[in-house]
C-alpha cells in the first residue's frame, strides 16, 4: 500500500495560455501514513489529490500504486482501482440525493459486483462503524452535515481499500462536526488505514503525522507529526 | 445482477418523475396504440371483404356479358348482349363438375303496393340462384321451374321490401306492380340482414328470369351466370371449358375478341386480400411513423435527464462505475421507458380498435402480429434512440461532473 509519485506535472491549456496547476511533484508515502496536505487556494492540492484518487491523470509524470504504474491508465481501468483501492471523501459529500443512506454506502460495492446481500451487511456495518446505523433508511436531505459526511466516510470504507484520500472534508462543518469526523480519521489511522487528507487548518493538520506545504504546484516542506507549519 | 440493479434504477428514476415519465412515454403509447388501431381497421376491412365474397359461395365462377375491361376499357367490340339464356343452359348440360347454373338479369324499380312505393332492385333469376345464394324463405314458396318456363308473373320479395310495401302484414298471396303489371307475391325471403359491405340484401324483389327478360326489361340477353362448382380443384378446368364452349358457341376464334368474361371468386378474393393487406401495411406505417416521434420525445427527454443528472453520474463514475455501467444504466431507462410505454400502447391500442368496432361502425379484427411488431419496433426505439445520450453519460470525465453545478 504504498505511492510512489515521481516528477507530476499536470499542465491545463486555457486558450493559448498554458497553466501548471502541479509542476513536478515527488512524494512517497508509506503504508499507513496520515498525510495531511496544506496550502493556499489555487496552489494545486485538489488537482494532486483527483490524480492520487485516479479520478484524473498527469500531464507527465510517474505514479504508481502498490507498485504498479496507474498514471496512464485507461478509463475503465482507473474506474476499477478507484472502487477496488481508493475511498474517497469530498468536501460537500457527493452524496446521491435520491437513495438512502444505506444505499449510498452500498453503492461502491454494487460496481465491485457484490450480491445485494453482501451489499446490505457490509454497507450496515460501516454504517455502525461511522454510528449512523439508526439512520441507514434516511435520505441524505434528511441528515446533517456532519451526519452526511460519516455516510461518506462509511462509503469510503465499504469496499475495504488501501488507501482514503480526503479533500477538505470538514470545510463544509461546523466545529462540532469537524471534531466527530476528524475523530474518525484518527481511528482510522490508528486501525492502520494510509489517510490523505487536504485541510486548510493547522490543529486539524496537527492530528496527521506528516504534514506536506504546497505551494503553486510543488511540494515545499514535508514535516513531521506536531512541526508547526506556516501556511500562508 | 447489474442489470437488474439497473433496472431498479430506472424504475426508480421513473417514479421520481412520475409526470415526465408519462409525458415520454406518451409518444410511444400513441405510436404503438396508433399501429395497432390502425391495422384492427385494416385487418377489419380485409375481413368484411372475405366475408362479403365467400358469402356469395364457395368455388364460384362469374360468367358476365361484355368484353373483359381492362383498368376500365373494355378489351374487345360488342355490345356486351351476346350473353343468352341458352348459353347457360348449354353450360348445364355440357359441362361437368357443376352443381349449380343461375343465370340473371338485374334492374332497378320502383315498386308499388296501393298507394305505397319503394324503390327497389328486381332480379330475374332461376331457382337454382336459391341454391347458389343460400336463401331461405321465411314465408310462402320460391320460384319454381315451372314459373320460369311459362313466365309467371310471381314474385318472392326480401324482407325489407316486405315491411315497407305491407307493414306489418303478411304480403304472400297479395300484389304489387312493377313497372306498372302486376306480379303476385309468393313467398317472404328469411332476413339476411346487412351484407359485409353494408349492402341490405333484403332489399330486393326476385322474379322469374324469363318474366323479366320477356316481360319486365325487354331484354334478349342475360348480364351474369352464376356457376358453382362441385370442388374447388376442378375450377381452373370448368373455367376454361366453360370459355371454350362460349367461344365456340359465339363463334370467337381469337380470345382477345372473347364478349363474356369468366371470373373467378377465389382469385378475385385473393387480390381483394393482397390490396387490403396493403392498405392495411400503408395504415401501420403511418401510425409507425408515430413511433418513431415518440423515439425522439424519448432522447430528447434522456438527453434532458443526462444534463440534470451529471453530478450523480460523476458520483457514481468516482467510486468506480465503468463506461458500460454508466452506459447500461441509461440504456435500459429509455428501454424501460419504451417497453412501459408500448405495453399501455398495447392496451389502449386494443382497447380503442374494440371502441372503434362498436361505435365507430367500422369492424375491426384485433391480431398478434401488429401487437408484437410494434412492441418490439418500440423497444427497438428506446434502444437506439436512447444509446446518444447513454453514451453522451457514459463518456463523462468524472471531474468535470462532479464540479457541475
Ligand atoms: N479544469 C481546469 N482547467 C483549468 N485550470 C484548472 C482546472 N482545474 C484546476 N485548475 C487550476 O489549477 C490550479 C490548482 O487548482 P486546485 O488544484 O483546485 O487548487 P486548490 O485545491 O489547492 O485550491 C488553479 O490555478 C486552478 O485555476
Ligand atoms: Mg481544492
Amino acid at each position: 500500500m504504498t505511492i510512489d509519485l515521481e516528477g507530476i506535472k499536470k499542465i491545463y491549456q486555457i486558450g493559448t495560455q498554458e497553466v501548471a496547476a502541479l509542476n513536478g511533484i515527488d512524494l512517497h508515502i508509506k503504508q499507513g501514513e496520515f498525510a495531511a496536505l496544506m496550502g493556499p487556494s489555487g496552489s494545486g492540492k485538489s488537482t494532486l489529490m483527483n490524480i492520487l484518487g485516479c479520478l484524473d491523470r498527469p500531464t507527465v509524470g510517474s505514479y504508481k500504486l502498490d507498485g504498479k504504474e496507474v498514471a496512464y491508465l485507461g478509463d475503465d481501468d482507473l474506474a476499477k482501482t478507484r472502487n477496488k483501492k481508493i475511498g474517497f471523501v469530498f468536501q460537500n459529500f457527493n452524496l446521491l440525493s435520491r437513495i438512502s443512506a444505506l444505499d449510498n454506502v452500498a453503492l461502491p460495492l454494487v460496481y465491485a459486483g457484490k450480491s445485494r446481500r453482501e451489499r446490505a451487511e457490509r454497507a450496515y456495518h460501516f454504517l455502525k462503524a461511522v454510528g449512523l446505523d439508526t439512520r441507514a433508511n434516511h435520505q441524505p436531505n434528511e441528515l446533517s452535515g456532519g451526519q452526511r459526511q460519516r455516510v461518506a466516510i462509511a462509503r469510503a470504507l465499504v469496499n475495504d481499500p488501501s488507501i482514503i484520500m480526503a479533500d477538505e472534508p470538514t470545510g463544509n462543518l461546523d466545529t462540532k462536526s469537524t471534531t466527530e469526523i476528524m475523530k474518525i480519521f484518527i481511528d482510522l489511522h490508528e486501525q492502520g488505514k494510509t489517510i490523505i487528507l487536504v485541510t486548510h487548518e493547522p490543529e486539524i493538520a496537527a492530528c496527521a503525522s506528516r504534514q506536506l506545504l504546497v505551494r503553486d504546484g510543488v511540494i515545499t516542506r514535508d514535516a513531521g507529526r506536531g512541526e508547526k507549519m506556516d501556511v500562508v | 445482477m447489474l442489470f437488474n440493479e439497473s433496472v431498479m434504477m430506472a424504475l426508480k428514476a421513473l417514479i421520481a418523475n412520475k409526470l415526465r415519465s408519462i409525458l415520454t412515454m406518451l409518444g410511444i403509447i400513441i405510436g404503438v396504440g396508433a399501429v395497432i388501431a390502425m391495422v384492427s381497421i385494416g385487418m377489419g376491412v380485409r375481413k368484411n371483404v372475405q366475408d362479403s365474397i365467400a358469402s356469395l359461395g364457395s368455388n364460384m365462377l362469374i360468367v358476365q356479358a361484355g368484353a373483359p375491361r381492362v383498368n376500365g376499357v373494355r378489351q374487345a367490340a360488342g355490345s356486351g348482349e351476346n350473353l343468352k339464356l341458352d348459353d347457360s343452359d348449354a353450360i348445364k348440360k355440357k359441362i361437368k363438375n357443376i352443381d349449380y347454373v343461375a343465370p340473371s338479369v338485374q334492374k332497378s324499380y320502383q315498386v308499388v303496393n296501393g298507394n305505397q312505393n319503394w324503390n327497389t332492385t328486381v332480379y330475374g333469376i332461376t331457382s337454382e340462384y336459391m341454391a347458389i345464394r343460400s336463401l331461405t324463405v321465411n314465408s310462402g314458396s320460391f320460384l319454381t321451374e315451372n314459373d320460369i318456363t311459362t313466365r309467371a308473373r310471381v314474385a318472392v320479395i326480401g324482407a325489407t321490401v316486405a315491411s315497407n310495401l305491407f307493414g306489418s302484414t303478411n304480403p304472400v298471396g297479395k300484389n304489387i306492380r312493377i313497372n306498372n303489371d302486376p306480379y303476385k307475391i309468393i313467398g317472404v325471403l328469411e332476413n339476411k340482414g346487412q351484407s359485409a359491405m353494408g349492402q341490405d340484401q333484403d332489399d330486393c324483389v326476385l322474379i322469374p328470369v324469363t318474366t323479366a327478360m320477356e316481360r319486365l326489361m325487354a331484354l334478349t340477353s342475360i348480364r351474369t351466370i352464376n356457376v358453382q362448382v362441385s370442388s374447388a380443384e376442378k375450377i381452373d378446368q370448368v373455367q376454361s371449358e366453360i370459355e371454350t364452349l362460349l367461344r365456340q358457341r359465339h363463334r370467337i376464334e381469337n380470345p382477345v375478341n372473347d364478349d363474356f368474361q369468366v371470373r373467378n371468386l377465389t382469385s378475385i378474393m385473393e387480390t381483394m386480400t393482397s390490396t387490403t393487406t396493403m392498405i392495411t401495411m400503408l395504415l401501420g406505417s403511418i401510425a409507425a411513423i408515430s413511433l418513431i416521434v415518440g423515439g425522439i420525445g424519448i432522447m430528447n427527454i434522456m438527453m434532458v435527464s443526462v444534463t440534470e443528472r451529471t453530478r450523480e453520474i460523476g458520483i457514481r463514475k468516482a467510486l468506480g462505475a465503468t463506461f458500460n455501467n454508466v452506459m447500461m444504466q441509461f440504456l435500459i431507462e429509455s428501454i424501460v421507458v419504451s417497453v412501459i410505454g408500448g405495453l399501455i400502447g398495447i392496451v389502449v391500442g386494443c382497447a380503442s380498435a374494440m371502441a372503434i368496432s362498436k361505435f365507430g361502425g367500422f369492424n375491426t379484427v384485433i391480431t398478434l402480429e401488429p401487437i408484437l411488431l410494434s412492441f418490439f419496433f418500440s423497444v427497438g426505439i428506446g434502444l437506439f434512440f436512447g444509446i446518444y445520450p447513454a453514451r453522451k453519460a457514459a463518456k463523462l470525465d468524472p471531474i468535470e461532473a462532479l464540479r457541475y453545478e
